[in-house]
């Protein structure tokens, strides 16, 4: 039963998110370069986004942290790391320069993707491009590289 | 600051949020995990290979939401603007830096944030500065 509602609840958030995504205007990546440009005619829609997005998904924080198990009896993974780090700070801000760059993150690549833009394609191809040198580098760097670590927020 | 009242779309935008909060609150509540794209898909790429099936089944409901939106009405029209070359370039340092930051607008910038953590408000400043420095320069100084 827990091997079907996983794969069918998965899908229904990746629907949900996708189409919350659409509706507020972030899978448009002018849309989202008009909200970062602060010094030109500013659209600040995506302020209104987040704090729709935070509001909702704040009070489920609220249950989940009572529970130890899911509604599927699954565990719980929230993250435990709190710590900031080097790597934290400027793989940040390197997402932010290519976000900025593209007006492009990751999910509404995805969503564009499945618009049939070709040109979401190829920012998804060179995202998991950029991914899996992530994953190269992380299994050849020694321990004491300053980018080293193993926390992963999501 | 001007604000562009033309193109401001609160309560869509508002919506939108709504629907991605009640995303998340699944995947939370009925699986136990974080929707954080960057995660849930460079996970796929990570060993050892487990729990891929979930991870699948939401980035297909992503890619599917445009035909989701479709049947409702809705149109997904993403207006980009940028050139080929850029477009791969900052695909390419978006998976990377994900990856090291640990998250992304998702899981630091929505799922961290409602959780109060620290380390992803941290995140968050840090891309939002890039994203802000970035268009400045684009727009503004190379007038690009």
């Amino acid at each position: 039963m827990r091997a079907l509602a996983l794969p069918i609840t998965s899908l229904l958030a990746g629907l949900l998110f996708g189409l919350g995504l659409i509706l507020s205007g972030m899978a448009d990546p002018v849309k989202v370069q008009s909200f970062l440009d602060l010094a030109g005619y500013w659209d600040p829609s995506l302020a209104m986004v987040m704090v729709g997005a935070i509001g909702v998904a704040g009070l489920s924080y609220l249950i989940a942290r009572r529970r130890s198990r899911s509604l599927l009896g699954l565990p719980m993974q929230l993250p435990a790391n709190n710590t900031v780090t080097l790597r934290l700070v400027l793989g940040s801000a390197a997402f932010g320069i290519g976000w900025g760059l593209a007006g492009f993150c990751p999910g509404p690549a995805l969503v564009a993707l499945g618009a049939g833009y070709p040109k979401a394609a190829g920012f998804v191809a060179a995202m998991l491009a950029g991914m899996a040198v992530f994953e190269w580098l992380e299994r050849r760097s020694g321990p004491g590289s300053v980018l080293k670590g193993s926390q992963r927020a999501s | 600051m001007l604000i562009d009242l033309d193109h401001f779309t609160p309560g869509l935008s508002l919506a939108g949020g709504l629907l991605i909060g009640a995303a998340a609150s699944v995947l939370l509540l009925f699986n136990g995990r974080i929707a954080g794209i960057s995660g849930i898909l460079g996970g796929l790429l990570s060993w050892p290979r487990n729990d891929r099936h979930w991870r699948l089944a939401f980035l297909a409901g992503l890619i599917g939401a445009p035909l989701l939106a479709s049947l409702f009405g809705l149109a997904t029209r993403p207006d980009i603007q940028a050139s080929w070359g850029t477009v791969l370039l900052a695909g390419f340092i978006v998976g990377l830096g994900t990856r090291y930051a640990g998250g992304c607008t998702s899981g630091h910038g929505v799922c961290g944030m409602s959780r109060g953590a620290v380390r992803s408000l941290v995140a968050t400043l840090s891309f939002m500065a890039a994203g802000f420095l970035t268009v400045y320069v684009q727009r503004h100084l190379l007038g690009a």
